[in-house]
């Protein structure tokens, strides 16, 4: 319940953070060039200066600007995003059909980055300054330095063009439908590639903390004491130095949930995924701002979401946390 | 000069500041190796490299120079690169120094919206950014310097927090210092080279950010940048993949070149945490 209770209030501290933001890009988008009805007038090929001003009139862009923050701000308390006027859908119903791809894409390559991240990162610590190490520490900075964009597109050219083992883009299959464990498995060999492109840059951050992290714990008093009671070395690594030497891993997962939504906008570009990230750019390319503006709640709103959720594991591995409150 | 002989005894740092070096070689010498301009079409399309000893690294889709373009392109990342790290420098030391030096309010405020840049992810900030302001290369320099401030400045208050109750901050205040003096002159030099050390870090996402918007094409179409031509290359994809390929390598190298001349700076300042 403590741990609850801790989280809850990081979480509530963090409502004001959300509102600045959105004040912040909301009186930021107002000095874009041009408005929505700039946006529709243009799709539906132009019209006359009094059809703009009745539709100005329509969508409350005649007001002044406060009184167009307060009716945002209004209709956002009520969970209401806006209308898009390119998608011609609510905003809310456009971001959530393209949430679930990124969700996925995100969840896919954090998990694949820090699993493998906390591997490599065990092996180069136990082989410190030997071949694993500086193999494992090389391809970290190599790994690092590559545009996620770029890995993405060799990875097409050498498994989809090339070796024509996984499909280069999309999110499933749509010639044919499929059902239950096909649309799955289908699905999942669409993610293989966007996942690997942008889990790769994590991974390189997540080993080397990771690395450095354990040679850490490694260094302290219990682990000495550990050894000196005759426990095999598995024994300590495992439930002594792994345990401890994760908390700067799960403190990188909240640091860097943003680091990774920006990512998937590129990702979910090369492979065209119907995703958050891509429904990003489009807005930009189409001046859809309203849209714009909703992504940008919606990440921020990703971002608490999953600091709240490392503030939860966070007390679960180290019970000091919850107990100082 | 301890740590120059120290920053010289890593291989991987003497590798760093070689391939550092070539990439400044590049953009310096771009003006005399390629006299015409980059984006004018020089020859055939799709010539494949090593084929044509007049285009060494082949031609692009509309018949480009791509070793032109590669050159060129070393000055436009490393301009923006470093002109964008300055200005999210100077904002975080300015944001941090002022937050860590005052604390209360000032500090509260200042952190409240560290926290907001924070929570938005950076690249769509950008992507916002960029809708708003357009794109040409001042535009997108700036907008990648903005979104780039709070980690140093969540660095630059750290230090200044640890640093304000030292004995020397106080002799100052003591002789009647004003707080600027005692900001700029006094604590400030002590707690910058932590700060500098991480701007390596802000210019190799810098370099990275730039070339995803450029790959977007949301980024300045009127210059030979890296980012431009494998987003151009992409509609080559299937058969003259080299096009995508050999600007992807060049941005490899000067960000790997950047992050290793970083670390061997840090490794040569901090001594301690070498032997790790």
């Amino acid at each position: 319940m403590r741990i609850l209770s801790l989280a809850g209030r990081r979480l509530a501290a963090s409502i004001p953070t959300l509102f600045l933001i959105l004040i912040g890009v909301f009186l930021l988008l107002q000095l874009a060039p041009g408005d929505t009805v700039d946006a529709l007038m243009a799709q539906m090929g132009g019209g006359d200066a009094a059809t703009a001003e009745a539709l100005r009139k329509f969508y409350g862009l005649d007001l002044s600007v406060p009184a167009q923050l307060g009716n945002y701000l209004w209709h956002l308390v009520r969970l209401d995003l806006g209308f898009s006027s390119i998608y011609g859908k609510p905003v809310a119903t456009v971001i959530l059909e393209r949430l679930p791809p990124t969700i996925l894409l995100m969840t896919a390559s954090l998990s694949f980055a820090f699993f493998f991240g906390l591997v490599f990162g065990v092996i180069a610590s136990r082989g410190v300054n030997r071949w694993p190490d500086t193999l494992i520490s090389t391809l970290g900075l190599i790994f690092y330095a590559t545009p996620s964009f770029w890995f993405g597109l060799m990875a097409i050219v050498v498994f989809s063009v090339y070796l024509q083992w996984l499909p280069p883009g999309g999110f499933e299959d749509i010639g044919t439908v499929q059902t239950g464990i096909w649309r799955v498995l289908d699905i999942a060999a669409h993610l293989v590639l966007p996942t690997l492109t942008l889990g790769l840059i994590f991974l390189a951050i997540y080993l080397r903390i990771m690395r450095a992290s354990m040679l850490e714990v490694l260094n302290l008093d219990f682990v000495r004491t550990a050894r000196a009671k005759g426990l095999d070395e598995t024994h300590v690594i495992t439930r002594h130095v792994l345990r401890n030497a994760l908390l700067p891993m799960v403190t990188l997962i909240g640091l860097q949930a943003g680091t990774m939504l920006g990512g998937s906008v590129v990702v979910e570009s090369v492979f065209s995924l119907p995703g958050l990230g891509r429904l990003a750019y489009e807005s930009v390319v189409q001046r859809d701002l309203n849209t714009l503006l909703g992504i940008v709640f919606v990440s921020a709103l990703l971002v608490i979401s999953v600091n709240f959720v490392v503030d939860l594991l966070y007390a679960r591995l180290d019970p000091r946390i919850a107990a100082e409150g | 000069m301890d740590a120059v002989k120290r920053y010289f005894r890593s291989p991987a740092a003497v590798i760093g500041l070689i391939l550092l070096l070539l990439v400044i070689a590049m953009a310096i010498s771009a003006g005399l190796l390629y006299p015409r301009d980059p984006l004018a079409l020089a020859g055939r399309p799709l010539i494949w490299p090593f084929s044509n000893p007049r285009f060494l690294l082949g031609t692009d889709n509309s018949g480009r120079d791509i070793a032109a373009q590669i050159f060129y392109g070393a000055r436009i990342s490393l301009l923006i690169g470093g002109v964008a790290t300055v200005i999210a420098i100077l904002i975080g030391i300015l944001v941090g120094a002022f937050a860590g030096y005052y604390g209360g309010w000032v500090d509260n405020v200042l952190m409240r919206i560290t926290e907001a840049f924070q929570t938005l992810p950076n690249f769509v900030l950008l992507l916002v950014l960029v809708a708003v302001f357009g794109s040409t290369l001042t535009t997108v320099t700036i907008a990648v310097g903005v979104v780039s401030w709070p980690a140093p400045a969540r660095l630059t208050r750290a230090e200044f927090l640890s640093l304000r109750n030292r004995e020397f901050v106080q002799a100052g205040k003591t002789l009647g210092m004003k707080d600027v003096q005692l900001i700029l002159g006094e604590i400030l030099p002590n707690a910058l080279p932590p700060v500098i050390v991480y701007a390596s870090v802000v210019m190799a996402v810098a370099i990275l950010l730039e070339s995803a918007l450029a790959f977007l094409r949301l980024s300045d179409p009127n210059v030979a940048s890296w980012g431009n031509l494998i987003g151009l290359g992409r509609d080559v994809l299937r058969v003259q993949w080299y096009v995508s390929a050999i600007p992807g390598i060049a941005i490899l190298v000067t960000v790997l070149a950047v992050s290793l001349v970083g670390q061997g700076l840090n490794d040569a300042l901090n001594p301690r945490l070498k032997s790790r």
